[in-house]
């Protein structure tokens, strides 16, 4: 059995914080420039927090820790977040 | 009658222990994990302590395992609310791993195989609080429970008990490690419930 699953997995805790779904941005890594949708990141969700990395260099590229009424977005590995937005 | 103790069942009944608040007993040892399992063998594994002022200490698996070791049995409690008694381990004490480091450091910065890294004062490290943990349960620890060698703090949330250990930053100021950047709390108390940030 895989030890992570999708970027999918991200859908309701983002769209909890931001009105968009955010899954469909395309994010690019701090760690190596690769550009990719946030659904295709590698997510690992049985830790103390949310755990995204870069599918092409396996960095950290977003984390999300969820506390009782508060929750911490870190972003830190990620460059940019391209949103589609409808025009 | 006889009379059945309790304590020859080798295992401390549920009703008699008293966990931390908030917590859960398991019998299991799940696993937790931030990103990709390493997988470091003990031919190219090592251990280096780096201080304040430059100086770096490095042990070899070889000089680990050569080191006075202790048997260690204790409970564990981590910040996802379960809580595990009576684990027993097996591991160099940073007592002994310290003792020749010359340091006027007051926290340290525990780094891991894989990146991960964990914050906690020196003095938590120190005074038969903290071990180089290389054997569970008289086996080797298997890389999804931080092998080859994890660092053991039990007294505090297990986050703080870092896997797959590679080395420890001796620092002047306090570093938030990964978690600790990320909403949890600097020090991680299980009997205070020091989970996040303000608690």
């Amino acid at each position: 059995m895989s030890d992570h699953v999708d970027g999918n997995a991200l859908a309701g805790d983002l769209r909890e914080i931001f009105a968009v779904d955010l899954t469909v941005a395309t994010g690019q890594c701090a760690g190596c420039g690769y550009r990719g949708s946030v659904a295709s990141l590698r997510v690992y969700q049985n830790a103390p927090g949310v755990v995204a990395r870069c599918p092409h260099c396996e960095e950290v590229v977003l984390r999300l820790v969820r506390a009782p009424g508060r929750a911490w977005l870190d972003l830190r590995g990620t460059v940019s977040l391209e949103i589609p937005l409808q025009a | 009658m006889a009379i059945v103790s309790p304590g020859f069942s080798g295992r401390r009944q549920s009703a008699d222990v008293q966990l931390p608040p908030g917590q859960y007993l398991t019998e299991d040892f799940p696993v937790l994990t931030a990103g990709p399992t390493p997988r470091v063998p003990t031919d190219r594994w090592e251990l280096t302590v780096n201080t304040e002022a430059g100086q770096k200490y490095t042990w070899s698996w070889q000089q680990l395992i050569e080191l006075p070791a202790e048997k260690i049995t204790t409970d564990i409690h981590c910040v996802t609310k379960w809580s595990k008694l009576g684990t027993r381990w097996k591991g160099v004490s940073l007592d002994v791993l310290l003792e020749e480091v010359e340091t006027a450091a007051d926290f340290a910065l525990v780094q891991s195989y894989g990146g991960y890294t964990t914050n906690l004062p020196l003095e938590d490290l120190l005074d038969g609080q903290a071990w180089i943990a290389y054997r569970y349960d008289d086996d080797d620890i298997t890389p999804e429970h931080g092998g080859p060698a994890r660092l053991l703090v039990p007294h505090l949330y297990f986050w703080k008990s870092a896997k797959w250990v590679r080395g420890i930053q001796l620092l002047l100021e306090d570093e938030p490690g990964f978690w600790e950047t990320a909403g949890y709390h600097d020090y991680g108390d299980p009997w205070r419930e020091q989970r996040y940030q303000g608690d």
